[in-house]
């Protein structure tokens, strides 16, 4: 992984490997493994010499009667891969003998935007990534910036946080539900998931002023407190979520046809998942209790009882179950952090980061020349260099932030968890059916808004 | 004493024109009742309750380009889809919906060709029109259309043999191919679900199939195949395509009643009402199943079709046959 994709370093490395590999197979005398059979079944080339191949395959076999590959074009423009994830397809029949995905679609350059913004502004760029979990990018971004500055963040900010963090792995989590029941033919569980989703950026319309992209967590805390009428609005989502999701699970968990689409599709043991960088439930479905919020717990998620759901045969089913159950915990914590919201303020007092209250304007000469600077210059953040992850719904979502001491950020990466997880495609879908890898890229829940970024 | 040609004319026409409209509707209903189970309204913009939708869609149907991809062959891509119609609308005219009137001193059969052999008949003209999805898909030069015309074929061969089999059973009992027949020969038992509740069974699960119906709507799996062996079709061969579709669910949900439900018999209404009521229930069922289920993997469709269906089916007409043969034997 150290390699750069396409060159002649990486070609040797995977030759490399792929060699290994069968020796190790023939060795013990056992099956290769589904990553081994795909690194061995592009005769240990580059993604792009293997791509060359798979369209030479299908070109050299023109000619009546002969049998070659079918090569096809899921995407970029395609009913179930997720926005505009293009997976270059050679099938045998129905049966899918290679997959090469191309990315870069979305590409807007968001990383880059950032060097050109300031550190305040620049959460406008973060939270439109992955697109579908705005408020994780900003967390993230926020978090790393933070500790630049060495800021508290006090402890309402954090409360208020994690709820909205909460609140968006439900969103996106029904978004997924619905778009994956869609591709397997269950057209309603969308309505349905669609419905819910609706109430939930209503509350982020409240709170924030907008439904999806919003820029409500600023360094320091959040951007203004929550309005008054926002508890009971929460209280009344929470009041019929768990119904709700019943509802789904009475539409799919125990659906014959659903479990035979999901059962047992899209499998990979552990250890090569973790090689492959999955994180989120893609990886706990396959027993690795690896969670952001209880392996390194940030914004005090130390202080809330939830459980991190995990699988057992890591398949898509698993995949489909942990995010269902990752809802019910979801509503859990908010149920915790509505109930015991501290009081005090909901950004910190640093003037020399944090715009003044809008009233002070008036009044105090210092506050307006705060105001001043920070909005025409920014603040400055110290000399280094700081990652910070959370726990996105689709995984481990870092941001990495190096500061040259200037009012903008040098360098902005967010590690994203679509992008890793999507390398994952290939050897979970070599060998299985067309159908199947639309359920397993499904399962994986790629956003192509984070993969391009 | 065949019925006169201008009597088989208009009847031909009265039927064409009903059934056209009965379809622009079904489409209609089906939006409705689907938006009823997905919480939502439906189309209910053009005029009272969605009323002009279906005039609409076919206004704007008209309009849209009649294209024709480039790797497409012409001729054939032109012609499947009036294949799959032609056959669709042509299985109708075997269904019975009910007992000869007499308009002036002229006998008229309610059913639009009173064929002796009009279920075998059926069956082929549903075979017919697969070939008007196969060759339509085949034709289109584009590969997701190729996939979803190998999985017509193959769908076709493994739930036509089910449902074949199935039928068999009410042959037997009914000693006829004749739909009328079979209509009359329920009325002095009972109704054939009751002889035949397996048969039955399978004759819904095989025409579910047969219609390229959630959870069996592989051909077009929009999922995978984006819109299946319609994929490069627009415009009015794409609505024919549609048509096709909806005029055969008339036709294996009017089968089925007709087969097993007694078809147009039944007191106090005329037979088109009873006919029309059966068809109904059978056909909110399959609404219903569109709404709730997911779709079946290819490869589990055809291990369903095979290994589960075909059996039954086999041991049901066995079981038929000695029955029936035994209560011949003794009467």
């Amino acid at each position: 992984m150290a390699t750069v994709p396409g060159s002649p370093d990486q070609a040797a490395t995977i030759a490399e490997e792929a060699r290994t590999a069968s020796e190790a197979a023939t060795r013990e005398q056992r099956e290769l493994t589904p990553t081994e059979r795909a690194i061995a079944g592009v005769e240990a080339s580059t993604p792009k010499e293997a791509l060359t191949r798979t369209l030479a395959a299908e070109a050299s076999a023109q000619g009546p009667g002969e049998r070659g590959p079918m090569v096809i074009n899921l995407g970029p423009q395609h009913p179930s891969t997720h926005g505009v994830l293009r997976l270059i397809t050679e099938l045998d029949g129905e049966v899918v003998r290679d997959v090469h995905p191309v990315i870069g679609y979305l590409h807007t350059g968001i990383e880059k935007q950032c060097e050109n913004k300031t550190y305040w502004q620049a959460v406008t760029c973060v939270t439109r990534c992955d697109y579908l979990a705005p408020f994780f990018n900003i967390h993230a971004y926020n978090l790393a910036v933070e500790k630049l500055l060495g800021l508290e963040v006090p402890p309402r900010a954090e409360y208020i946080r994690v709820m909205m963090c909460e609140l968006n792995r439900i969103s996106s989590h029904l978004v997924w539900l619905g778009t994956s029941g869609l591709e397997l033919g269950a057209m309603s569980v969308f309505f349905y998931a669609y419905r819910e989703r609706e109430q939930v950026l209503d509350l982020f319309e409240m709170v924030a002023g907008d439904r999806m992209n919003t820029r409500y967590f600023w360094p320091g805390g959040c951007a203004e407190d929550l309005p008054p009428e926002f508890e009971r609005e929460l209280r009344r989502l929470l009041d019929v979520l768990p119904s709700r999701i019943d509802e789904y699970e009475g539409l799919l968990s125990a659906n014959p046809i659903w479990l035979e689409r999901t059962k047992g599709v899209g499998v990979l043991p552990p250890d090569e998942l973790i090689n492959l960088g999955v994180t989120g439930p893609s990886l706990r479905a396959a027993g690795v209790d690896l969670d952001r919020r209880k392996l390194a717990p940030y914004s005090g998620y130390e202080h809330f009882d939830f459980q991190i759901p995990v699988g057992a045969n890591g398949d898509s089913y698993d995949r489909y179950l942990m995010r269902i159950r990752e809802m019910r915990e979801s509503a859990r914590i908010l149920g915790q952090a509505i109930d015991g919201l501290p009081e005090g303020r909901h950004i910190a007092d640093d003037r020399k980061v944090v715009l003044p209250p809008r009233e002070e304007l008036a009044t105090s000469m210092e506050a307006l020349i705060h105001h001043f600077k920070l909005v025409t210059e920014g603040f400055t953040v110290p000399e280094g260099e700081a990652y910070c992850a959370v726990e996105s719904p689709r995984g481990e979502l870092g941001c990495y932030v190096v500061s040259d001491g200037s009012p903008k950020p040098m360098r902005v990466h967010v590690r994203d968890p679509s992008f890793v997880n999507l390398q994952a495609v290939r050897p979970l879908t070599v060998g299985t059916y067309l159908a199947d890898l639309i359920v397993t890229v499904g399962m994986l829940d790629p956003v192509m808004g984070g993969v391009d970024r | 004493m065949s019925e006169p040609v201008w009597v088989q004319i208009v009847k031909a026409i009265i039927i064409f024109f009903v059934v056209i409209t009965v379809f622009a509707y079904l489409v209609l209903i089906e939006r409705r009742t689907l938006g009823r189970f997905q919480a939502r309204p439906g189309p209910n913009r053009a005029g009272p309750a969605g009323f002009w939708q279906p005039l609409a869609d076919v206004i704007k149907l008209i309009f849209k380009e009649d294209f024709v991809p480039k790797t497409a062959d012409r001729f054939i891509y032109t012609i499947a889809p009036v294949i799959a119609v032609a056959a669709a609308v042509t299985g109708i005219a075997l269904i019975p919906f009910g007992d000869p009137i007499t308009i002036g001193g002229t006998e008229i059969k309610l059913v639009g060709a009173d064929i002796g052999v009009g279920l075998l008949l059926l069956f082929a003209l549903s075979g017919i029109g697969f070939y008007g999805l196969i060759l339509g898909g085949w034709a289109s030069g584009s590969k997701y259309s190729t996939l979803g015309s190998a999985r017509t074929a193959a769908q076709l061969v493994s739930y036509e043999v089910a449902m074949g089999l199935s039928v068999v059973g009410v042959i037997v009992l009914s000693q006829s191919l004749n739909l009328t027949e079979i209509v009359d020969a329920q009325r002095e038992t009972v109704w054939y679900v009751l002889f035949q509740p397996v048969g039955f069974l399978i004759f819904l699960i095989a025409m579910v199939a047969e219609v390229n119906r959630a959870p069996f709507d592989l051909p077009e799996a929009e999922g995978e195949l984006v819109a299946g062996y319609h994929t490069e079709y627009g415009g009015l061969k794409f609505a024919m395509f549609q048509t096709a579709e909806y005029i055969n669910l008339l036709v294996v949900s009017a089968l089925a009643a007709t087969l097993f439900l007694g078809g147009f018999a039944g007191p106090w209404m005329s037979g088109v009402w009873w006919l029309a009521l059966k068809m109904a229930v059978l056909i909110f069922g399959f609404i219903w199943l569109r709404a709730t289920m997911p779709r079946l993997r290819y490869d589990q469709l055809m291990k369903f079709g095979w290994k589960v269906l075909l059996p039954i089916a086999t041991l049901n007409l066995l079981v038929t046959i000695i029955v029936v043969g035994v209560a011949f034997q003794n009467s």
